[in-house]
């Protein structure tokens, strides 16, 4: 966290620079609410305050001209559709909305004075709020796995945020010879997207026996059971006979530490070598979610569920994958469907009106190959602190099921990419 | 704006009005109309996640739009995802989720043609 007396400082030599700013202006007659971070979970917020209440100050703090989806970057790996798709620019969203418009400003939120309720940013100026909502995403824990920093993930890439990690990992993959190792490390819970890395592995699988048959793929996993892990393992008999192999952490898949050198994975069951390794780190709530002190010893950050304020800081918000979410997942669906919820809790909250509970859905689609797609839904609610499952609801998709279904779901799949991404960046 | 613009007779909406100079009483007029109509912040528990997955007609998605239904067929269509009547891939799933009243609120909310569930296409 950044001292008290760094940040006033801040404060005092930014006065004139964030006076003259437009929303600090309008935060002055207004009450002035400020999302930080434009991903799935913060501009579908910025986008629901609007909605919720046009005469709401709505202020969207992210740095990047465009946003890199993760939903579906796995097919960017695998060859099988271009980075572009992936890709959303921020240009079309300060002029939308029939209901005002959202203030971006396109500048790093680098701290908080949770007490003064200001956001530093990282040209020094700051910004005040009535109520903050931070949506940073994950960070990858360059701390955690001995050997692996981010030098070495330039030679063993993570691929775990989307952008030239992923286009690394694909070329890799491209320019290995056919009969090559590729070996992917799974973290243990919690982590963005639970099946993530076995919808990655599959796609990795079909690209392997498409184009490099002689080739293995090996999953070196921290833990003994996986999202989606039936449906998942049924299909790799189906369609990758012989050409994945997991290994759970009982038979010594957690990898301990990794030599970027000589791409050795080193377990407690002994040390493997790979032509492509895909090391997918242990993970923790973005930096700013440490700074502004929202964030507890796991990393992550504990919410109320109804409203997503922090247990930690008052006025502040936490959504997305950066929180905990308790029986909800880390995924793009959550993500969107906890800032609506959220936003409503806001809108309620900065007109002195009692927050509603909420309910809340989550749906996840993994690509297992071309054309063959697999889901899992869920619906969660408020109970004893948590975001619990209501029970009875829920689940994945038939483990029996004709082809037809698979492709269904493959084409929903698709489709949900289009209707979310058009929704929260569109 | 838009739904004001539809309040009054269907004429096919304006993209944007307040980037142009509007006179003082028809921004208030327009935000009187505006307020009084059904918002995300009116959603009944649950229907403002609808939109993660049924976007708007013009989408053309595989997954159907939610536009245009009456409350009574969309209750319905709940009933038949959750009695497997209706075949689903992940509806089933989702609507044993919510209750007789949570179905018929958020059918209700769906229903209202000003609702604004989701962006434009």
């Amino acid at each position: 966290m950044p001292s008290r007396r760094a940040l006033i400082g801040g404060v005092a030599a930014s006065v004139a620079a964030a006076v003259l700013a437009a929303p600090e202006v309008r935060a002055q007659t207004q009450p002035g609410v400020i999302v930080v971070g434009g991903g799935f979970a913060g501009a579908s917020c910025a986008r629901a305050l609007k909605r919720m209440d046009r005469d709401l100050a709505v202020t969207l703090i992210e740095p990047e001209a465009a946003y890199l989806a993760c939903p579906f970057s796995n097919a960017v790996i695998a060859g099988l559709r271009g980075i572009e798709a992936q890709t959303f620019s921020y240009d079309q969203f300060g002029s939308y909305d029939r209901f005002g418009d959202i203030a971006l400003i396109r500048k790093r939120a680098v701290g908080v004075d949770a007490e003064r309720r200001r956001v530093r940013l990282d040209d020094g100026t700051d910004i005040g709020y009535t109520r903050l909502v931070l949506a940073p995403g994950v960070d990858l824990r360059f701390d955690a796995l001995p050997g692996y920093d981010e030098a070495a993930s330039a030679i063993m890439p993570h691929a775990w945020k989307a952008g030239a990690q992923t286009l690394l990992l694909r070329d890799q993959l491209a320019a290995m010879p056919d009969g090559g190792v590729v070996i992917l490390s799974v973290p243990p819970n919690p982590f963005r997207c639970p099946p993530g890395p076995y919808e990655r592995a599959s796609l990795i699988a079909h690209y392997l026996k498409t184009s490099k048959p002689r080739s293995k793929l090996i999953i070196l996993d921290a833990k003994d059971a996986f999202s989606k892990q039936r449906l998942f393992e049924a299909a790799w008999q189906e369609l990758y006979p012989g050409l994945i192999e997991w290994v759970p952490l009982s038979s010594g898949g957690r990898v301990t530490e990794v030599d970027p050198a000589t791409r050795t994975l080193v377990t407690e069951f002994g040390n493997h070598q790979a032509d492509v390794a895909n090391v997918i780190p242990p993970q923790r709530a973005g930096a700013i979610a440490q700074s502004a002190g929202v964030a507890d010893q796991t990393g992550w950050c504990p919410i109320d569920p109804v409203t997503f304020e922090s247990r930690l800081q008052p006025a502040i918000h936490v959504i997305g994958d950066a929180a905990i979410g308790g029986a909800m997942p880390k995924s793009a669906f959550s993500a969107n469907a906890q800032a609506k919820a959220c936003a409503a809790a806001v809108a309620a909250l900065v007109r002195e009106r009692r927050p509603a509970q909420p309910k809340l859905i989550n749906t996840c689609y993994s690509l297992v190959a071309p054309g063959y797609g697999i889901s899992i839904a869920g619906v969660y609610q408020p109970r004893d602190g948590l975001l619990a499952e209501v029970e009875g609801a829920g689940g994945t998709s038939p483990l029996e099921a004709p082809l037809s279904v698979r492709e269904l779901e493959a084409a929903y799949a698709q489709d949900w990419f289009r209707t979310i991404t058009s929704e929260v960046f569109g | 704006m838009r739904r004001a613009k539809h309040r009054r007779g269907g004429r096919s909406p304006a993209p944007v009005l307040l980037a142009a100079p509007v006179p003082l009483a028809a921004i208030v007029l327009l935000a009187a109309l505006v307020a009084s109509a059904p918002a995300w912040a009116d959603a009944a528990p649950g229907a403002a996640a609808c939109s993660g997955c049924h976007g708007p007609a013009a989408l053309s998605s595989a997954i159907p739009s939610l536009d245009g239904h009456a409350a009574d067929e969309i209750v319905a269509q709940m009933h038949a995802f959750r009695s497997g009547e209706r075949k689903a891939t992940v509806m089933d799933r989702i609507a044993r989720g919510f209750s007789e009243e949570e179905t018929r609120a958020i059918a209700e909310w769906l229903a209202k043609p000003e609702a604004a569930r989701h962006a434009q296409p």
